[in-house]
């Protein structure tokens, strides 16, 4: 590492540099410690809050910001970004937290371990779980299609015109956590994996089947609420033992449970004040997330309606929560 | 009939066409004769052969941590990407702090006075009415911050065009070194520009900004180029004679000569630079795009229209501005014309003053038209009916499936089934065709270029997909060009339809092309055939309609019967007009086929989808680098005739 970096520090580096230096006339500038240009715009504290583009994710910033904003008197900007580029700006300090993660090693290890960065915030309080889903409707019909066993045997009526002649399993975004592909290999089932490519089409395709009662095998996770709207059985697979999802190449083994973590940059964990406070305490149920989830998705309110239609009736919870 | 046509002169030119065409397969045959068995006995398999990838991942995965951690320490970092992402920050939130103190009275003001001074007043009142339908549409204040980083952007943008384009204008050196750059940057898909430019400046505005950038600033270079390039050679002459300076026949003659393409120059890049701006969000841009995007992930398709419909208004409205703007050029100045600029700013500035004190400088909270419920049903009824079960014809899901069996997985399976070097000939044989041994070489070496980087299949994949999707845009396109063309009212129709599927953001329709079609190939092929229509049908109907009327007047006074003029004088003289149909329509078609890796298109798509979605720069990367080669052959292989005939000129 050492010797590559003086190796690339030489000529072109150096030119641009100094003809740089000469235009600004000023120093060091780290882009890594930069805020948005449209943050703090009427003077106010701020705090940056990354949004995944799953909606529980987006009500726990929902509720977070709701309470930043009209409890302790903050501006809060929200910044949609993918997982890892979320850890990666969460680091540089574009955002100061992320409220829900599931589970990135490599990043923690590169982060939390290493560059000490990023601090882990505590329990989110929810439990993630990503499985494979059939809809109850077909599941009471053909109750043994919930053991992985006998999913062959059903390939044919999940068959689409994607899935070339085999079964169909859906998943999601390429952005979450997936061993599908592995999984059907190593499981020797007659699926193919046909990626959705966001989790927005994911559902409108399974709004569609649904609607239509047709059978599908979904990648899917919980807390989730579309599971109110559609309901889904989870497929058992061989049960998760810690470890048998080390080699990504070899898994053939559930998902395991995750407890979902929140995560702060490291210096806003030390100087956030009351705001990094909150956020560390901030912690609810999966039924809370739902209900959030569920008014912004289905009843299409505003992550800011929805916030308040829950804070007004939770107060005794997020009472514990302010600093 | 056709002997009547006004092209008598180019009778002759077919026969030396057919006979050079002949020329060029037999040549082509005969390379082919000798390399082919060489090649398929050397690397006998269908597919490209692994002997002849590299595997680029694991240097780029090294960069890529490389760049993680040095950049908070490294100087290249410190000294250089950091002043440039400081001055992009301060740059935008100093026009954005601007108008917001100016105020949503004194934005519309300034706009529409502008709009009146520059293009008159018909288009003053549409530039306030559309700002002000920002605000009812509660977008207010995205809308200022996506005007703020377009303004920066675009003057980045023009400052690079213009620059480079002085330099290829001037220099016959420069003008040969840059041109491939550049039509190498106008076929590329947006999205293939974000990945790295993430990876140096992390995802938000900097970032953005810089990608419109790299974006948006090839048209100015291009025009204004070639604006310098196509003065009049006696004015400059003339002007030389009386002995001006190379500087002064720059500032006084080529320049104003060149004023109409700098300005069509400008408009492009503006129009390129807002369809970023949305794309942009991905990485982080915020303001309009940032809540188009958003939208998408609750499937709110009516908070994404609320979101899109701003963009499509400023889109217009700037478009036509500029547009207008571009027209009065060569008309005298109106005989009071500084003193009207002078009462525009001063009642600007007075509006904006008399908002600051009414303390009225936030779009008021109460003036908020919600559309979103609205849509949304609408979209729901849509979807519900239309989805399938339809009498008689099925439902556009059974259509999304017999699509997808019968036109999609036929092609893909055929290309991927051809042995690599037939398609290698193929294109060949199509890109000397049209063109010439250079750009066929060109063709042959990106598509190669996709087998050595070890992404051939899913090429493939897609190329099927922009395959399909082109003969559709091109059916139904040429189809409503020939209707607009005959036609002044459907046009008149036609028009504010084509300005809004144009301008509309990509990510707002990809959500009901999903409801309607499924999640798959045939979605994005479908998403990729809206976005390409608007363009093929102005084109097609501009092209027909430019055909020489006195060629039209010979043929109607034989008697011809209209199809007959159609068939044999019109269609026949747009030729090239409907090539360049067919060349945009394929450059479009690519970079919405891309955007399709969000609702289940896979192949490179996804990959680019995928690398961004997980900062896998190798993924990403290369699956970008596949794209560029795909969009290079494929530019390659419909378009150098225009082109020759653009150097004629």
């Amino acid at each position: 590492m050492r010797m590559r970096t003086t190796r690339l520090r030489t000529t072109p580096a150096v030119a641009g540099v100094s003809a740089l230096l000469l235009l600004t006339g000023c120093g060091a500038a780290d882009m890594t410690r930069q805020a948005s240009p449209f943050a703090n715009a009427q003077g106010a504290k701020t705090v940056t809050l990354s949004v995944q583009s799953w909606v529980g994710a987006q009500a726990n910033v929902a509720v977070a910001q709701y309470l930043l904003e009209h409890e302790l008197g903050y501006r809060v900007d929200t910044v949609q970004v993918d997982e890892v580029p979320a850890w990666d700006a969460l680091s540089q300090g574009r955002v100061d937290a992320i409220l829900e993660d599931w589970g990135h090693p490599e990043q923690e290890q590169r982060y939390v371990e290493d560059k000490k960065t990023i601090v882990n915030g505590g329990d989110l309080g929810v439990t993630g779980h990503i499985g494979w889903f059939v809809p109850t409707y077909f599941a009471k019909r053909h109750p043994d299609v919930t053991d992985w066993k006998n999913l062959n045997k059903y390939a044919e009526q999940f068959r689409t015109p994607e899935s070339g002649g085999k079964g169909q399993l859906m998943d999601g975004s390429p952005s979450y956590v997936t061993n599908d592909k592995a999984l059907v290999k190593n499981l020797k089932l007659d699926y193919q994996v046909v990626f959705a490519g966001s989790e927005a089409a994911q559902i409108t395709q399974i709004k569609q089947f649904a609607k239509e009662k047709k059978p599908f095998l979904t990648y899917w996770y919980t807390p989730q609420w579309l599971f109110e709207k559609v309901p889904m059985t989870e497929v058992k697979l061989p049960p998760y033992k810690e470890g048998c999802d080390a080699d990504p190449e070899k898994v053939a083994c559930a998902y395991p449970h995750t407890p979902l973590q929140k995560y702060l940059n490291a210096d806003f964990a030390e100087n956030g004040g009351d705001a990094a406070d909150f956020l560390k305490r901030f912690t609810w149920t999966t039924e809370d997330q739902n209900e959030v989830s569920l008014m912004i998705a289905e009843q299409k309110l505003s992550p800011e309606e929805a916030a308040k239609k829950w804070a007004d009736g939770h107060e005794s919870t997020w009472k514990k929560w302010l600093p | 009939m056709a002997t009547i046509t006004a092209a008598a002169p180019r009778a002759g030119l077919p026969g030396i066409l057919r006979h050079r065409a002949l020329r060029k397969l037999l040549a082509l045959a005969l390379v082919a004769a000798i390399l082919v068995p060489l090649a398929a006995a050397r690397w006998a398999s269908g597919s490209w052969p692994g002997a002849l990838t590299v595997d680029v991942s694991e240097p780029l995965g090294r960069a890529s941590d490389w760049i993680i951690d040095n950049r908070d320490s490294h100087p290249l970092f410190l000294y250089f990407f950091g002043h440039v992402s400081n001055v992009v920050v301060l740059a935008v939130r100093a026009v954005y702090l601007a108008l917001l103190a100016v105020g949503w009275a004194g934005v519309t003001a300034v706009a529409a006075l502008v709009a009146w001074r520059a293009a008159g007043p018909r288009l003053a009142l549409g530039t306030g009415a559309a700002f002000l339908a920002c605000g009812l549409l509660g977008m207010w204040v995205p809308t200022m911050q996506t005007l703020a980083l377009m303004v920066v952007a675009v003057a980045a943008s023009v400052v690079v065009g213009a620059l480079l384009g002085l330099a290829a204008g001037l220099s016959d050196r420069m003008h040969r070194a840059l041109r491939p750059v550049l039509d190498t940057m106008q076929v590329l898909p947006a999205f293939a520009y974000l990945l790295p430019v993430v990876l140096v400046f992390g995802i938000g505005v900097p970032a953005a900004v810089l990608a419109t950038v790299v974006y948006a600033a090839p048209p100015m270079a291009r025009l204004t180029a070639l604006g310098l390039r196509g003065a009049d050679k006696e004015v400059l002459e003339a002007v030389e004679s009386l002995g001006a300076t190379s500087r002064q026949r720059l500032l006084t003659a080529r320049i104003p000569l060149a004023r109409k393409e700098l300005l069509l120059g400008l408009n492009q890049t503006i129009m390129m630079a807002l369809s970023m701006a949305v794309i942009a969000s991905v990485i982080g841009a915020g303001g309009l795009g940032d809540r188009v995007y958003q939208a998408l992930a609750s499937v709110d398709v009516g908070a994404a229209l609320a979101a899109g419909i701003p963009i499509v208004l400023l889109a217009v409205v700037l478009d036509r501005v500029t547009g207008a703007a571009g027209a009065r050029l060569g008309e005298a100045p109106a005989p009071h014309a500084r003193a009207l600029w002078l009462y525009a700013l001063a009642a600007a500035a007075a509006v904006a003053v008399a908002g600051r004190l009414a303390d009225a400088l936030n779009w008021p909270d109460g003036w908020v038209v919600g559309i979103a419920e609205p849509v949304n049903r609408a979209v729901d009824w849509m979807t519900a009916h239309l989805y399938s079960g339809v009498p008689v014809v099925g439902g556009t899901a059974d259509w999304a499936g017999h699509f997808t069996t019968w036109v999609l997985d036929p092609l893909r399976d055929g290309l991927q089934w051809l042995p690599w070097w037939a398609v290698l000939l193929v294109v060949a044989a199509l890109a000397w065709l049209i063109g010439t041994w250079r750009t066929a070489l060109t063709a042959v070496l990106a598509m190669a270029a996709i087998g050595v980087l070890g992404v051939w299949k899913p090429s493939l994949d897609t190329l099927s997909q922009v395959l399909a999707a082109v003969a559709v845009t091109l059916v139904i396109g040429f189809a409503t060009g020939i209707a607009a063309a005959r036609s002044d009212r459907f046009e008149r129709l036609l028009r504010p339809v084509l300005d809004v599927f144009q301008t509309m953001p990509q990510f707002v329709y990809l959500i009901p092309v999903v409801a309607l079609f499924g999640v798959g190939r045939a979605p994005a092929v479908a998403a990729a055939v809206v976005y390409a229509l608007p363009a093929v049908v102005r084109i097609t109907a501009q092209g027909l309609r430019q055909v020489d009327p006195a060629a039209l007047e010979s043929a109607r006074s034989l008697g011809a019967t209209s199809g007959q003029q159609l068939r044999q004088v019109q269609l026949p003289l747009a030729r090239p007009a409907l090539l360049l149909a067919v060349n945009q329509g394929v450059v479009l078609v690519l970079a919405v086929v891309i955007i399709g890796g969000l609702v289940g298109g896979g192949a490179l798509g996804y990959d680019v989808v995928f690398g961004l979605a997980q900062g896998d720069l190798a993924t990403g990367l290369v699956a970008g680098a596949a794209i560029v080669c795909l969009g290079l052959m494929l530019d390659r292989v419909t378009q150098p005739t225009e082109r020759r005939t653009k150097k004629g000129a």
